[in-house]
């Protein structure tokens, strides 16, 4: 111990300190990128991080949250959303927001995943809010059908039984939740975006959410045992189908029924 | 018109057709002429037809062996995949179209393209004669005098009488298909028992909440204590007592008079029940502090003691008085001022009692 | 083929295997006379008239699919914890007739498949006796001798919505168990006995642990048989008044044109059973259908975004969405001598339906009183040709679609990015201007087709050849129609309204005023058949035939 402490006060060891920063940046983000985007975003959050993340702030998102995160009128205040709101908001693209409406939509993230990590640093170091959660919560290998029971009392109503979404007042709505990554469930659960509530550990536990997640990845695997799911969304679509492609094919062989035969 | 007889009198011709006096009009043509077809003239066609037919058949002969074999080859064990289900269940599909649509069509095309296609002219014929009508009129009318039923009015109006009282007892046995309702919707369980309150607990698992885990923007769904543990009526209770517990910024509530204590440090407990068909009214968006059903889309504001401002509800959900107890986990403190769920009849009488 | 017997020895004998086979039962139980009724019966030959050959084959369907269904489910409501292989419900408590209809899905071999072809072939039956129900009101099919038959059509109609109904509670899944608390919501909005009638239908509170059995019994009992027995009398109506036939050369109100039903009409009726089964069969192996799996086992606390009924209850569904609940300052529910009166439930609930049942099964004696037609009818209207009937009758359908958008109106918003309460204001709105839009719209749809029929009657149909002419005009050619094709579009009546008439003592009632109003209203907007007259005057003569003294007259 005592040998390292002294090599750190080396004249060299800020420039290896460095070039091992930046090798594990490099690293990570090549991996983050590639196969495993959950593990970077588990790692650490390190000094520079969080000072590349406020530089990024302050000119991305100051203008609507202000200095310090402190808010304005058009954006709340950061300070305690945690990590995760960040990872969230700003990792399915939600922010920033393109404008201001009813609710910020999903779209393709505008910042890569360093830059992501960087931001969740920054906002994490002004006050303490959720973590971005750890590897082993996503793992998927939770209790489905306990999941299930969770999901059906506590996301159902929004979200639709089959998770594929659900209306809110005036134009907001529930968004789907096929093609969206554990972690990202996970921290919507944790940090309650926009008009969702919060669900914390105490309300839900981190097995419970392990568990949801597990439960949607499985039915999501699965699909329909019974042929296309219609967009799971329940009679309507049902009604529709037997209405314009059930009697629109019965109405054709009618047709050819009570022609005449050249 | 064949048939202006059947009308009195007065009623024929009363439909007026183009300006009342007779315009002439286009004669009737008549049938058109027979066209033959290509099967009816050129015996190759006619054996084209033949094979189409009899290929159909066979067609449907291939969709009963898939559909043999999607039953017995795919065996359905105890670990099957969703996706073998949805494999025999498409194959089973299959296999009934192609059988029965092989069939169906091979009929019909042995109909349309081989069977005399010759469109045949049959009479139509009243469905009953002058005479007939007349005899039969006369016959009803014979048999009411015979009866003497007009000119015996005792007679007839006893037998009405005890017609209409004699369906009496077979409605009366239906009186065993549920209890009297007495006061039954007005109370839930989250009423005190034997003077102790009612802990709030989580739905499904029924874990109690301490007021310190209620973070602002949380929702939480409550079910009262001890309702995972009744063996009789738990759908029953679960159905009156669910309730969706929130916390807002405590300023942001306006409790009305008398409602001052009937939340904790911004944490409000409201019936789930819908006032207007009773569907459960769990959508909360934490934002705007709107309840919102899923059903009809009522929508209720927490900020105004869940007021309607939106949809077909038009009474408030209820509230429930809450407090935290020496542990510090919430509790109801009674059980709800008034009945919960939809209205009904009797509804104003029982929140009265309630209120007594 | 057969003839009869007596009773030494059959003075006839059938030549042929399959002719001494029809005497072998004709002997017995004497089927001779039926057959030569029946062997020969001229059916019309239309894509139209084949609708109510698709509900009756999908109630033969839901019968044997039905059958099926009955030997694996069982609908009690008690609790048991799930054992079968759909891991995502795995342990999960649930009553045994949720448990058995997931066997029935994933532990039955074709167990899905039936519960899909049940619950398709269902759809279809209510769809089909509705579009049926359509077409024989449109082309006025329900008029004299018809009237009876038209209101049995009604009677099914009702019916069929029952055996839905009742077979989507069945499976007690989250969807339909909220379903049947909307229900249970709507009957204690009844004035007076609507608690006492929730009570007897739960035997007890909602949703106690009989209804699923009660249901299943009318499911599977009651509500079949009865739709079997208004079946058969509706088919004993059909073969007694014969089918209708559209106008055409050589059909008219004293015959029926077609095809005999030995051999071409019943080949083409059997075959198409097989035909819709087939279509059916499709649907259930490549659609999924009520996916229970998915919603979870009823259980009163949680609901699923989208809960919705089938389509057939969707109208009753989206009245009570429309429905306000509060206006302004004015409570819909309000307290009258000590007891609550729910109109905000009790309203939409009960009156659209109400409304639409009772002008469906008043209609035929409506219509026959403002025409004060007692004739026979078996040729029918072309649509266009009875303007202010069909204009009532899409104005009707119209009033019906906006209920039946209500009923989807979180979907709408959803998928067309639009907000759900500007759905719903629209919707409001398009309840009360939409049937009137939709009236003024198809009458005159229809009045300038039939100034269309009269324009080809007149000049010949376009050819689509451009001429010059040697002055240099430009015009296109006609080709005149053959006699036939004239028919089609001349043969037809047009009722002038029918004056206020005094009765026996010479009086005119305000009754008979009223009708005669009516009747001005009904018949008023008409385009005369072409007469041989105007297409001797030649061409050039556009004009629509003025049409009696004092009403409009109908120009393009």
């Amino acid at each position: 111990m005592k040998a390292l402490s002294q090599k750190r006060r080396h004249p060299l060891a800020a420039i290896a300190l460095l070039l091992m920063g930046l090798l594990l940046t490099g690293g990570l983000y090549a991996v983050a990128t590639t196969v495993n985007e959950a593990k970077a975003s588990t790692a650490e959050f390190t000094a520079s991080d969080t000072q590349e993340g406020e530089k990024l702030f302050e000119a991305n998102c100051a203008t609507c949250h202000g200095m310090g995160a402190s808010g304005t009128q058009d954006g709340p205040s950061l300070v305690g959303v945690g990590a995760a709101a960040v990872d969230f908001q700003v990792g399915t693209g939600r922010m920033p927001m393109q404008m201001n409406g009813p609710q910020a939509y999903k779209k393709p993230a505008q910042f890569n995943d360093t830059q992501t990590h960087q931001l969740a640093a920054y906002v994490a170091s002004l006050g303490a809010g959720p973590a971005i959660p750890a590897e082993e919560l996503l793992d998927e290998k939770g209790n489905a059908a306990e999941g299930g029971e969770l999901f059906r009392v506590n996301c159902a109503m929004c979200h639709n039984a089959a998770a594929a979404g659900g209306a809110l007042t005036r134009g907001k709505f529930a968004p789907a939740l096929a093609d969206v990554t554990g972690k990202h469930i996970y921290e919507a659960m944790a940090t309650g975006p926009q008009n969702m509530p919060v669900f914390n550990d105490s309300n839900i536990s981190p097995e419970g959410k392990r568990d949801i997640i597990t439960f949607l990845k499985q039915i999501e695997a699965n699909g329909s045992p019974g042929g296309a799911d219609l967009g799971a969304l329940g009679p309507v679509s049902e009604g529709l189908f037997v209405w314009i492609a059930g009697l629109g094919v019965i109405i054709a062989f009618t047709i050819w029924l009570t022609s005449r035969t050249s | 018109m064949g048939n202006h007889s059947d009308g009195s009198p007065n009623h024929s011709g009363t439909v007026a057709t183009a300006g009342q006096h007779e315009v002439e009009k286009f004669q009737d043509p008549g049938l058109p002429p027979h066209r033959l077809r290509l099967a009816d003239t050129d015996p190759k066609a006619a054996k084209r037809a033949e094979r189409q037919v009899a290929a159909l058949f066979a067609t449907s002969v291939v969709g009963t062996v898939i559909f043999l074999v999607a039953y017995f080859a795919i065996d359905l064990g105890d670990d099957s995949s969703i996706a073998t289900i949805r494999l025999q269940n498409a194959l089973l599909g299959v296999g009934t179209a192609f059988a029965m649509l092989g069939i169906g069509t091979g009929i019909v095309h042995w109909a349309k393209a081989l069977m005399p296609d010759h469109e045949v002219s049959e009479e139509r014929h009243a469905i009953r004669t002058e005479d007939d009508r007349q005899a039969a009129v006369r016959i009803v009318d014979d048999i009411v005098e015979e009866t003497g039923i007009k000119r015996r009015p005792l007679i007839r109006n006893t037998l009405l009488g005890a017609v209409a009282l004699a369906p009496l007892p077979a409605l009366a046995v239906f009186g065993d298909l549920g209890p009297r309702p007495d006061d039954k919707l007005a109370h839930t369980m989250w009423a005190p028992t034997d003077g102790k309150l009612k802990r709030l607990t989580r739905d499904p698992d029924g874990t109690p909440i301490k007021a310190s885990d209620v973070t602002i923007g949380s929702a939480f769904h409550v079910i009262p204590e001890g309702l995972n543990e009744l063996h009789e009526g738990k759908l029953n209770e679960k159905a009156k007592a669910v309730v969706l517990l929130m916390r807002l910024d405590p300023a942001s509530l306006n409790p009305s008079a008398g409602r001052e204590n009937w939340g904790y440090n911004g944490i409000v407990a409201y019936s789930k029940i819908c006032t207007h068909v009773g569907c459960p009214v769990a959508l909360y968006e934490q934002q705007t502090h709107h309840l919102l059903c899923p059903c009809h889309q009522s929508t209720f504001d927490l900020t105004q003691e869940c007021k309607v401002i939106f949809g077909p509800a038009s009474r408030p959900l209820p509230q429930l008085p809450i407090a935290v107890d020496d542990e510090g986990y919430l509790v109801a403190t009674s059980d709800f001022n008034e009945p919960v769920g939809p209205s009904y009849w009797e509804r104003d009488e029982h929140e009265r009692s309630i209120n007594s | 083929m057969s003839a009869a017997s007596t009773a030494e020895a059959p003075a006839y004998v059938a030549n042929t295997k399959v002719g001494r086979f029809t005497d072998f039962v004709d002997e017995r139980v004497g089927g001779s006379g039926i057959l030569r009724e029946f062997g020969r019966k001229v059916f019309p030959d239309h894509w139209s008239f084949m609708f109510g050959e698709v509900a009756l084959y999908s109630f033969v369907i839901l019968l044997l699919s039905g059958t099926f269904l009955t030997f694996f489910f069982d609908p009690s409501m008690a609790e048991t914890h799930y054992a079968g292989s759909y891991t995502p419900l795995k342990n999960v408590e649930m009553s045994v007739a949720y448990s058995s209809s997931l066997d029935i899905s994933f532990d039955v071999r074709g167990g899905l498949f039936m519960r899909q072809v049940h619950h398709w072939a269902a759809l279809l039956f209510v769809a089909s006796v509705a579009v049926h129900m359509l077409r024989v009101f449109f082309t006025g099919a329900f008029r004299k001798p018809r009237e009876m038959n038209w209101v049995v059509g009604g009677v099914l109609l009702i019916l069929a919505m029952a055996a839905g109904f009742t077979g989507y509670s069945l499976p007690d899944d989250l969807l339909s168990g909220n379903g049947l608390r909307i229900i249970d919501g709507v009957i204690k909005s009844i004035p007076v006995i609507g608690t006492y009638i929730s009570f007897f239908l739960f035997g007890g509170e909602f949703p106690g642990t009989v209804i699923i059995s009660r249901l299943f019994t009318l499911h599977i009992l009651l509500v079949p048989a009865l739709i079997l027995l208004m079946i058969v009398v509706h088919l004993f109506m059909v073969v007694v008044h014969k089918h209708t036939q559209y106008p055409g050369p050589g059909r008219n109100d004293r015959n029926v044109v077609g095809y005999p039903l030995g051999p071409v009409y019943a080949a083409k009726a059997g075959g198409f059973f097989f035909i819709v089964f087939g279509v059916i069969a499709l649907m259930a192996g490549f659609f999924t259908i009520n996916p229970i799996w998915n919603y979870g086992p009823y259980d009163p606390s949680p609901v699923s975004a989208g809960t919705q009924p089938d389509w057939y209850i969707g109208f009753v569904d989206g009245a009570l969405r429309l429905m306000p609940g509060v206006v302004s300052d004015f409570h819909f529910e309000y307290i009258i001598f000590g007891h609550v009166l729910t109109l905000n439930v009790l309203l939409p609930a009960l009156v659209p339906a109400g409304i639409i049942f009772t002008v469906l099964f008043t209609y035929p004696w409506i219509e026959r009183w403002i025409t004060k037609d007692n004739r026979e009818h078996h040729v029918l209207d072309r649509p266009r040709n009875a303007p202010t009937r069909t204009a009532i009758g899409v104005a009707g359908f119209t009033w019906y679609s906006v209920m039946w958008a209500a009923a989807g109106s979180d979907l709408i918003a959803t998928h067309f990015h639009v907000a759900l309460n500007d759905v719903t204001y629209w919707l409001r709105a398009l309840f009360f201007i939409g049937p009137v839009i939709a009236f003024v719209v198809t009458k005159r749809v229809a009045l300038a087709l039939q100034r269309k029929d009269r324009e080809i009657a007149l000049h010949g149909r376009e050819t689509g050849r451009i001429v010059r002419l040697r002055h240099g005009e430009f015009i296109e050619v006609h080709a005149p129609l053959d006699e036939y094709k004239r028919y089609r579009l001349v043969g037809f009546e047009s009722p002038a309204p029918l004056p206020a008439q005094p009765n026996e003592h010479g009086v005119v009632t305000r009754k008979e005023n009223r009708r005669a109003k009516l009747s001005r209203w009904f018949f008023e907007d008409r385009v005369a058949p072409a007469t041989p007259a105007e297409l001797e005057a030649g061409h050039g003569h556009h004009e629509a035939v003025e049409a009696g003294e004092g009403q409009r007259t109908l120009s393009h």
